[in-house]
């Protein structure tokens, strides 16, 4: 799988031979797939975070049973007809056997604690979590339903950015959902985003970063353009933790850096600060 | 869930609709498919529209080095022209240039992109590609404007924002995003043409406006051409392919919705005449304008997020 047709992963070297999606890409620890899921996808080693599932980590943080899923059955079109190697219609299909989503977003109602919040969570797999008109839709609704319900709404990102094979529709994407951020801010509720890697190009540029609290994962990469294209274009000389959630923390554009495992207590208590109903 | 029979059934097709695709010949060096009609249709088009080439020559167009800049405009379109310089934090980006003026008598904010026309200039200017702070610049003229009333009109023409790591350090990605979100604030009317290259985020962050227009041989795209084509043919060489793919010119933008209006150039392209080229420009804005100032800034508003937010195809 990975098709990832993503700015920040442009491939002009050779592939490196493929590793085990359970071993560690950071310390070579190995596990099985019950360890990894029982430690949220994190190293028990060096704390590396894996990538996680959209499905798997609204269970992670979310009160069991409570999930409700919303908006099940938008479906992306081809409007350019657009076909590069590939047609884009097989990209998709493919992409939609193989994570059994409609697209790289997942949305609904959800408690977490016993507080209402709305749910916007993203899936990497589907396509490198890349942003054409489907997540625009989704996450523009998450905002709405946030609104209508009075709740606030929490977004977890990972993508590689606009979905290049919706061409100019998929940069629309980007003012379609700060128009409904800002729309979420005039109904009084607040974004909580949380980025996981890699969050880069059109969703960092757009919704992901008008959060009124944002977090971050450990290490997840969050530039706008990809360290090749820095270095292609620049020439300049990388520092190692270029576009890091961690560099981000120390220059001051985000809030805090939240372990997975913690994630649900830190969230359960920015519910409690912005008076998220019981 | 609810929709298990319905997703088992949608899930029949596409199995049955990706097997029937594996199975075609390959045409012409890429692996051809989608389904039998549309694939039919695509053919059609390529042979009927010729595209390729016109779009293409959109492409170089946009990018000629005599192309008027924004601020060949502003000293045509703008009486009593004031730049104001600065982010108030730190710089002042010359890749995004702003001030007042007064178009047609009333007083106005511009705000755009600006390239250089020699390698001095270009360097000066980032090519155009502003850094966060550059867009700090812009949203604080912008909100100037709307303190005071005044409509904010924006020229864009940059390849993209500035890919450095500085830029990143200082938050490129939330400052574009913070520069959508108050134009998605403004009260005032606001019209943003694409006078060259609109080159994907750079480009949006000052182009979420009551009003977009293009002009004719401008380019707006998600991904530059070259861009695209190095991820998807992984050749940079590849870009003309990409630029057909992914139709970047203004009549496909126009017919997607996603800009209300073509703004005519001159006989051959904006670079063969900078007074002719605008004057249909100052044409175009005072004509939107116009229709805009009466109406009261939270409708404006209301429209304006309405608008983009229908903007999307799917199913």
């Amino acid at each position: 799988m990975a098709n990832v047709d993503v700015s920040v992963q442009t491939g002009d070297q050779p592939a490196p031979p493929p590793k085990h999606p359970n071993t560690c890409p950071s310390c070579h620890s190995h596990y099985r797939d019950d360890e990894l899921e029982a430690a949220l996808w994190v190293c028990a080693h060096c704390g590396h975070h894996f990538p996680m599932r959209a499905r798997a980590r609204i269970d992670s943080f979310a009160d069991p049973g409570s999930f409700v899923e919303e908006a099940t059955d938008l479906h992306s079109e081809d409007p350019l007809g657009f076909f590069d190697v590939r047609p884009y219609t097989e990209r998709i299909a493919e992409a939609e056997l193989s994570t059994g989503l409609s697209d790289a977003m997942v949305i609904g109602q959800a408690t977490l604690d016993g507080r209402g919040c709305e749910l916007a969570v993203m899936d990497f797999k589907f396509m490198g979590g890349s942003m054409g008109s489907v997540v625009g839709e989704k996450f523009s609704r998450a905002c709405d339903s946030a609104a209508e319900r009075g709740v606030p709404l929490i977004s977890v990102t990972s993508s590689g950015g606009a979905r290049m094979q919706e061409g100019i529709l998929a940069l629309m994407q980007l003012p379609k959902t700060v128009c409904a951020v800002e729309d979420l801010h005039d109904a009084g509720q607040p974004l909580l985003s949380v980025m996981a890697h890699p969050t880069t190009g059109g969703v960092l540029a757009s919704f992901a970063t008008l959060g009124d609290v944002l977090l971050a994962e450990p290490g997840a990469l969050m530039s706008f353009a990809g360290p090749r294209v820095v270095q292609q274009i620049t020439r300049e000389k990388l520092p190692e933790d270029f576009g890091l959630a961690e560099q981000n923390l120390r220059f001051g554009n985000i809030d805090a850096i939240v372990p997975r495992p913690e994630l649900r207590e830190r969230l359960s208590t920015l519910l409690r600060l912005f008076d998220a109903p019981i | 869930m609810p929709q298990s029979k319905g997703a088992s059934e949608h899930e029949l097709r596409l199995r049955e609709r990706l097997s029937r695709l594996r199975n075609m010949p390959l045409l012409g060096g890429a692996k051809l498919s989608g389904d039998l009609q549309r694939f039919q249709k695509q053919l059609d088009r390529l042979q009927q529209e010729a595209t390729d080439e016109e779009i293409w020559h959109s492409v170089q167009l946009a990018r000629h080095d005599n192309r008027p800049y924004t601020l060949d405009y502003v000293a045509r379109l703008l009486d009593d022209w004031f730049e104001l310089h600065g982010d108030r934090f730190s710089e002042d980006d010359g890749a995004m240039v702003s001030g007042l003026g007064k178009l047609d008598g009333r007083t106005v904010a511009l705000v755009g992109q600006q390239k250089g026309r020699d390698i001095k200039e270009r360097a000066e200017r980032r090519f155009g590609m502003p850094d966060p702070e550059g867009y700090r610049k812009a949203m604080r003229v912008m909100e100037l404007a709307d303190r005071h009333g005044f409509p904010v009109v924006s020229l864009v023409d940059t390849p993209g924002a500035y890919p450095g790591v500085a830029a990143e350090q200082h938050g490129q990605g939330g400052t574009i995003a913070a520069s959508q979100a108050v134009m998605a604030r403004l009260t005032v009317p606001s019209v943003a043409c694409v006078i060259g290259e609109g080159g994907s985020g750079g480009a949006i962050a000052i182009a979420l406006a009551d009003r977009v227009l293009m002009q004719e041989n401008a380019i707006y795209s998600v991904i530059s051409p070259e861009g695209c084509a190095m991820i998807l043919w992984r050749d940079a060489g590849e870009a003309k392919k990409a630029a057909a793919a992914f139709k970047p010119d203004a009549a496909h933008c126009l017919e997607l919705g996603v800009i209300d209006g073509i703004v005519a150039e001159p006989e051959g392209g904006a670079q063969n005449d900078h007074d002719e080229a605008a004057r249909l420009l100052k044409e175009a804005i005072a004509e939107n304008l116009e229709e805009l100032v009466d109406v009261p800034g939270d409708e404006l508003r209301r429209r304006r997020r309405a608008k983009f937010r229908s903007l999307g195809v799917f199913a």
